[in-house]
Order: structure tokens, then C-alpha cells, then sequence
């Protein structure tokens, strides 16, 4: 029987009718949360390799899980990093800083004096100890969810605030919606907006560091949703070709947008597996345990400074607020998620563990989160010295024109005339020069 | 008196990459059968084996993937030179072209740049069908932060692509393919010319920039000006010289589309009153659009005639209809008298 217009399935063959498979997560508003997909290894069993192991040689470590932390707070197994009460205090604090950074601005995006914001409630871990792992000369690639990366590094939270809130003294002269930072003194490469373009741009500073000798290596991040893009294929298919020394994390934090992770294939198999056929090595780890991510990342660092090649780590973790200031997630997933996922609070994990190590206690860290909180609040006053977006413009006009080629050409100086002109017709006031001064990041 | 070989178009760009190459030590050339095999029209030939394989390559079939990591090479500090190997395959670089490369100095205010030439040869008359023929500059220039350099003589390319690369910004190096080893009278059943012998062959042996933005007066004359670059001029230039009752043309290489020459567009026009824009690309939305705005805008009260395009047809490039497709020596002979008389 032929396909007519009026009727254009093909009905013959006496074949069972094919169906569509459109996936669908576990759980949408008004359902009970169920990560009963969810498998979890318990602590210790999944093996450390040495790090020069050929990746064919490791390739369970995709379907496994890095853990250190039991959710009763003891760290063990063959991943523990072994940090000292120093160093697993201070992760503690750059995670409780970021909390808390998050925290005020997402408040400030909400009182009206910046556009946009976007937390890392939740997945703190994957940054911070990302950047405790890697030397500070490393260079990094984030995506939008990695300040903590900025925090850990010690960047100056004033100038990060300049930035969400397109004052006189953002650097990069409000032309970036917040958030998108650029600090290269931090080695922080600027941040995109559009998904995975900065894998394969890691891949190739990565490629330039080899080439030329270097002893530095470069670490991107995505979201698991990014993993579709074509962009994270090709940076795959170089990182495996050049051995780059690199690390390509994959944040699997379940959601992008009002997406579930199967929506970019993590039903049929896991983010770390999408390594295996590109013969890169892969990790799959507790994203919430920063011993974890820490063990993990120093490893994946130790193999590419050896010229073993680069490393593909899935940090499993949950987005525990909406994708950003412009989302409400209760319209598209179960409400009860946050406290139902099933690894935890990275923050209160590690908390609990540095007290049940002796190292700490509820009152100390009661006070370490009013310090914070007014850290942040103090940042904040002297940011907002600088002028905030609700206000109106900061820039000069003429900014607008600046640095779109190195040397201005004829048509943007007359469109910039051209402005000019409107503005000065429309009888508005001209916008001056910041009298201040812009401190170099990090100075 | 520095010292000149005759050189093709293609021996030319070689020069070009060796000169570049051994003055700036980061200046790397990267794409697919660059390396060993010296690219698919020997544009890299012998550069591999003289600069060793860190610093000319091959790579992945992955345009996305040329694309973004030269960004990230830039931003580490080297001057890439990566090899779209046909325009028509630059597609799946866009997004790396466009909303990266273009826009890297602005939106970091300077903290990171890319300075890539991507290399690409373009155009057709080659019989290549709808994936080798194809003149996609107009997408290119409709985007900010890119520009987009196309030469039409071996001594251009080699100026124009030294000047290329050691610019800071992005440049679209978009090579005609149909001139890479002579210059192209538009008349596919005549025997093939080739660079010997041709005045714009004398190539400079050494370092030399034509710069960029700068278009060249290829013939001068009074009647129209006709604005064209790539593989049209010549195209142009011979229908010109073989038409008995051709107009006294003057013909402006445009040579780069952004930045844009306009003060030598605007003092042609105005001289002569009439304006024909000639290119291969397809009409509409094409890069002739913005000319013809432009002059226009500029030259009303001198234009004594509608200004004029003749470009390629708004279908995909055909293989075996492609002489009656190309904007060749009879659709440029109709609109040399159409515009006259008008």
C-alpha cells in the first residue's frame, strides 16, 4: 500500500509500527523524586590506576564511581588524597565563599541592580577542587558555572562583582552579560555563552603547550547537555590525536535547562563513556565529594604533564537551583530533588567530615560563614561604589566601538559618529570616563 | 632592485607561509593533508619537512574542530594559519568563526585575541560542482570582527597574506582556486592561460605586505566603474579587452571586503557616474548588496545610471550547467551595454 497525502505512513510490509522513544526523566512537578537509576558504587571500589594506564586498559572506569567521602563523612579507599586538615579546610572555605558569593548576588540580580545571574548551588566540589588540584599557571576553560574557579584561585571578588554588574570599573566595559568573566592574570579564559566552544579551544591551547615545549596543561568544563554539541566531538577527536595535555570535565549536574540528562543520552549510557571510543581516559567521579574530584583531577594533571594525554573526567553532581536567575525550576522538575539526591551536599559532606576528623566544629564553622557573608557584603558596598546596572549606564558611549578590530575602520568610526549623534539629539547625558582606576586582577 | 621570480598563485601563497614561518617562529599551518602530503592544491608543500610537524600539520576532517583549536592556540600565544581545504566545507566552523574567533577582542576587552589567517580556497569554474565552487565571503562580512582578504594576482597573495598573518585580528583568507595557476578569461573552451609571463606574476623574493583595506585600480577609464575582486577581474579585465564596443571601464580589485576601500570606490564612482558590481557569489544577500548600497548612499547626485550587479544565480552551484551559470563573458557583455545605455 503507497503512501498518499492524505495519509503519508507507510503502512505495508506487515511489520510492527516503529515508535519514537523521546526520553523522559524519573520525576517532573508534582511526582516523588526518584534517582533509583542512579548507581552508586560504595567507597574504595573503584580502582586508582597509575596514571600512565592506556585508556583501553581502563575502560570500566567509565561505568564506575571515584568516591573518598562516605556520606557518614569517613574518607577512605585507594583515591584519598591524603590532604591535610589544612588544605581540606581551606577547599572548605572557597566552597563556603562561593556559597555565599552566589548567594548575594543571586539576592542583588533579584532587588534589580543586574540583569542575570547563575549559581553553582550544589556542584561547588567540581570547581574548587578542580583548582586545588592544578598548578595556578595551568589554564583553565570554563563554562558558566565554574566561579568557584575564579574563588579558589583567590581572584579578587570586587572585580567579579565590577562584572555582573557592568560598572565603571568591569573590565571587560559592561559588553558581557554577567557572569561571563575573563580574567587572564588568572589564567581563566573568557567565557563564552554559546555551549562547548571552549573545548575545543582548550584542546588547542593544550596542543600549543605541547608544541612549544611548555610545562603548563589546560582543563575545560561543559554541562553533560553541552556533551551534544558538535564542538565537544571535535574536541575529543583532537585531544585523543594529539595526546593533548588536557582535562575535559563533564559536569553531569542532571538538568540543562528544563532538560534531563537523558535528553543528551545519559539514559543509555554514561557522560565518561562518551571518552571511551575516542580512546581518551576516562573518570567517573562523585562530584559532590571533593576528595573525590580532588584525587581524580590530580591524577588526570599528573598523566598529561607525563605525556600521557588528556583525560575525560564526568563529575556526577545535581544543579541544586535553577539553571539561572531567568528559570523557576519548580515548573519543570519534582521539588523534592535537591534533598532526595542521593550524593549529598559537597559543602555539608565535607564539613562532616572535617568534624568527625576533629579538625572542626559546628561553632567555628557557624563564625567562618559570618566572616564570609560579610566578606561578601564588603565586597559588595565597594563594587557597587562603581555603579550597578539598575542604575542606568556605566560606559562611556564610545566603548561600544572599541576593540572590535585592533585599528577601527571607516564604517564602525562613522556608525560610532552616527550614535553619538542620536544621543547627544535625544538631549541625554553623556556618559564620562571612570575616574578610577582599574586594577590589574590579581595585583 | 630586489630580486623577482616569476610565480603562480599557488607558489606565491608557498612563499608566503615559508616567509611568514621563518621570521615568527609561532606561526603554525594546520589542516587537513597540509603536513607531509603539502595540501590539496601544494599550497603547504615542503613547509613540513622544513619546519618540522609542531609547527605544520594535519588534522582531523573537522572544520569545528580546525577552527577552535587554532582559537585556543591564539589565545596561548601562537599565530595560526589553519587550511579550510574548499570554502564550501567551512560550515561546521561557523559558530567557532562567528561567535569565537570575531568576537574574542571585544567581549574579553582585549584580554585575548584570535589572530588566525584561515586560509580557503574559494570560487568556482572549476567544474567542482555545489561542494567546490562555492563563494560564501558574504556570510562572513555580514559578521563583525572578521575580515575577509581576497587576492586576485600571485603578487597580491603573497603581500596580502604576509600582511594576513601578522595582522592581530582574524582574517578570511579566500583564495580563487580558478587563478591559483592562471589568470581566467571566463571562456571555459579555450585553452587555459597560466601565470608565465604575466606582469602581476613578477613576485618579490623576501618580505613584502600589500596592505589590507586597500583596493587596487586594475585599469583606469571614464565611462563606469566596475567593482569586483577574486577570480572576476580577470574575468572582467579580458571581456573588457575583447569586446569591440566595450565601455571605457575602470576596474577596482576590491582585494579586501572588510575593512572596505572607500574613499578609492567613492573617487571611481563619482568620476565616472555609472557603477557595476561583479561577483561569483549569489545575488541576493551578497556581499555586491552593501556595494551597491554604499554607492548609493554616497555617490547619488554623480550616478548617471542604477547601479548594477552580475553575479552568480541564487541556486546551488551546478556542476554540469556551470558555464551557464558563472557570471561569465556574455551576462558581463549585456550588462556592459545595459548600463550604458541606461
Amino acid at each position: 500500500m503507497a503512501t498518499t497525502p492524505e495519509n503519508p505512513v507507510w503502512t505495508g510490509a506487515n511489520r510492527p509500527p516503529l515508535r519514537l522513544h523521546v526520553p523522559q526523566p524519573p520525576a517532573r512537578p508534582g511526582e516523588a523524586p526518584d534517582f533509583s537509576a542512579q548507581a552508586i558504587p560504595p567507597v574504595g571500589e573503584t580502582p586508582r590506576p597509575d596514571h600512565d594506564t592506556p585508556a583501553a586498559q581502563m575502560q570500566g572506569h567509565a561505568f564506575g564511581l571515584i568516591r573518598v567521602l562516605d556520606l557518614d563523612g569517613t574518607a577512605s579507599g585507594p583515591w584519598d588524597p591524603q590532604v591535610t586538615p589544612e588544605v581540606a579546610l581551606a577547599m572548605l572555605r572557597a566552597m563556603a565563599l562561593t556559597r555565599a558569593f552566589d548567594d548575594r548576588m543571586f539576592r542583588a540580580q533579584r532587588q534589580g541592580k543586574t540583569s542575570f545571574y547563575m549559581k553553582s548551588l550544589g556542584e561547588e566540589a567540581v570547581s574548587i577542587a578542580a583548582a586545588f588540584a592544578l598548578d595556578d599557571e595551568d589554564m583553565l576553560f570554563p563554562s558558566y558555572r565554574q566561579q568557584g574557579l575564579l574563588i579558589a584561585r583567590n581572584h579578587d571578588l570586587v572585580d567579579m562583582m565590577n562584572q555582573i554588574y557592568s560598572n565603571r570599573a568591569d573590565r571587560m566595559k559592561g559588553r558581557q552579560l554577567p557572569i561571563m568573566y575573563s580574567v587572564k592574570a588568572k589564567g581563566f579564559f573568557s567565557i563564552s555563552g554559546n555551549l562547548a566552544t571552549q573545548l575545543p579551544q582548550a584542546v588547542g591551547w593544550a596542543m600549543a603547550s605541547a608544541a612549544r615545549g611548555d610545562t603548563r596543561i589546560a582543563a575545560a568544563w561543559l554541562g553533560e547537555g553541552s556533551t551534544a554539541e558538535g564542538d565537544f566531538h571535535s574536541a575529543c577527536t583532537f585531544a585523543s590525536v594529539y595526546r593533548a595535555p588536557v582535562i575535559l570535565n563533564v559536569v553531569n549536574n542532571q538538568w540543562a535547562i528544563s532538560s534531563f540528562s537523558g535528553m543528551a543520552g545519559g539514559d543509555e549510557t554514561t557522560f565518561a563513556a562518551r571518552g571511551l571510543g575516542y580512546g581518551i581516559a576516562t573518570l567517573r567521579v562523585d562530584g559532590n565529594d571533593v576528595l573525590a574530584v580532588l584525587a581524580a583531577t590530580r591524577w588526570a594533571a599528573e598523566r598529561a604533564r607525563g605525556n600521557h594525554g588528556p583525560t575525560m573526567i564526568e563529575h556526577v553532581t545535581y544543579r541544586a537551583e535553577g539553571h539561572s536567575t531567568s528559570d523557576d525550576p519548580s515548573a519543570y522538575r519534582s521539588a523534592g530533588e535537591a534533598a532526595a539526591w542521593p550524593l549529598g551536599d559537597p559543602l555539608l559532606r565535607l564539613k562532616d567530615h572535617l568534624i568527625k576528623q576533629g579538625h572542626w566544629d559546628e561553632e567555628r564553622h557557624a563564625a567562618m560563614e559570618a566572616e564570609l557573608m560579610e566578606q561578601v557584603r564588603t565586597a559588595q558596598k565597594a563594587s557597587e561604589r562603581h555603579g550597578i546596572l539598575g542604575h542606568g549606564l556605566n560606559q562611556p558611549l564610545d566603548t561600544m566601538f572599541e576593540g572590535v578590530f585592533e585599528h577601527m575602520p571607516w564604517h564602525l568610526a562613522e556608525q560610532e559618529a552616527q550614535m553619538l549623534a542620536e544621543w547627544q539629539a535625544a538631549g541625554l547625558p553623556e556618559i564620562q570616563r571612570p575616574d578610577i582606576k582599574r586594577e590589574e586582577p590579581g595585583a | 632592485m630586489t630580486d623577482t621570480r616569476d610565480m603562480t598563485m599557488i607558489q606565491a601563497i608557498n612563499d608566503a607561509l615559508d616567509v611568514a614561518m621563518a621570521r615568527d617562529d609561532t606561526v603554525t599551518v594546520m589542516g587537513e593533508d597540509v603536513g607531509y602530503f603539502g595540501g590539496v592544491f601544494r599550497a603547504t608543500a615542503g613547509l613540513q619537512a622544513k619546519y618540522g610537524t609542531s609547527r605544520v600539520f594535519d588534522t582531523p576532517i573537522s572544520e569545528c574542530g580546525i577552527i577552535g583549536v587554532a582559537i585556543g592556540m591564539g589565545a596561548y600565544g601562537l599565530r595560526p594559519v589553519p587550511e579550510i581545504q574548499f570554502a564550501d566545507y567551512i560550515y561546521p566552523a561557523l559558530d567557532q568563526l562567528v561567535s569565537e574567533a570575531a568576537r574574542l577582542r571585544y567581549r574579553s576587552a582585549g584580554e585575548f585575541t584570535a589572530p588566525l589567517t584561515v586560509r580557503s580556497p574559494f570560487g568556482g569554474g572549476i567544474f567542482g560542482g555545489q561542494t567546490h565552487s562555492q563563494s560564501p565571503e558574504g556570510i562572513f562580512t555580514h559578521c563583525s570582527g572578521i575580515k575577509t582578504v581576497i587576492p586576485s594576482t600571485p603578487y597580491d597573495a603573497k603581500g596580502l597574506l604576509i600582511a594576513s598573518i601578522e595582522d592581530n585580528d582574524p582574517v578570511l583568507f579566500f583564495e580563487p582556486k580558478r587563478l591559483y595557476n592562471g589568470p581566467f578569461h571566463g571562456h571555459y573552451d579555450r585553452p587555459a592561460k597560466g601565470w608565465a609571463g604575466h606582469p602581476d606574476a613578477q613576485v618579490p623574493s623576501g618580505h613584502y605586505r600589500v596592505e589590507i583595506g586597500k583596493a587596487r585600480v586594475v585599469r583606469e577609464g571614464g565611462d563606469l566603474t566596475i567593482l569586483t575582486y577574486g577570480t572576476m577581474v580577470h574575468v572582467v579585465a579580458s571581456t573588457l579587452d575583447e569586446l569591440p564596443d566595450a565601455p571605457d571601464a575602470e576596474l577596482i580589485d576590491l582585494r579586501s571586503l572588510i575593512p572596505l576601500d572607500i574613499e578609492a570606490i567613492e573617487a571611481s564612482v563619482k568620476k565616472t557616474g555609472r557603477c557595476l558590481i561583479v561577483h561569483e557569489a549569489t545575488r541576493t544577500s551578497g556581499f555586491g548588496a552593501e556595494l551597491s548600497a554604499l554607492v548609493q548612499e554616497r555617490c547619488f547626485h554623480h550616478l548617471e545610471a542604477p547601479v548594477q550587479r552580475v553575479t552568480g544565480f541564487d541556486t546551488p552551484y551546478p556542476h554540469a550547467l556551470e558555464w551557464a551559470y558563472f557570471p561569465g563573458p556574455v551576462r558581463l557583455a549585456q550588462a556592459f551595454k545595459q548600463i550604458m545605455k541606461d
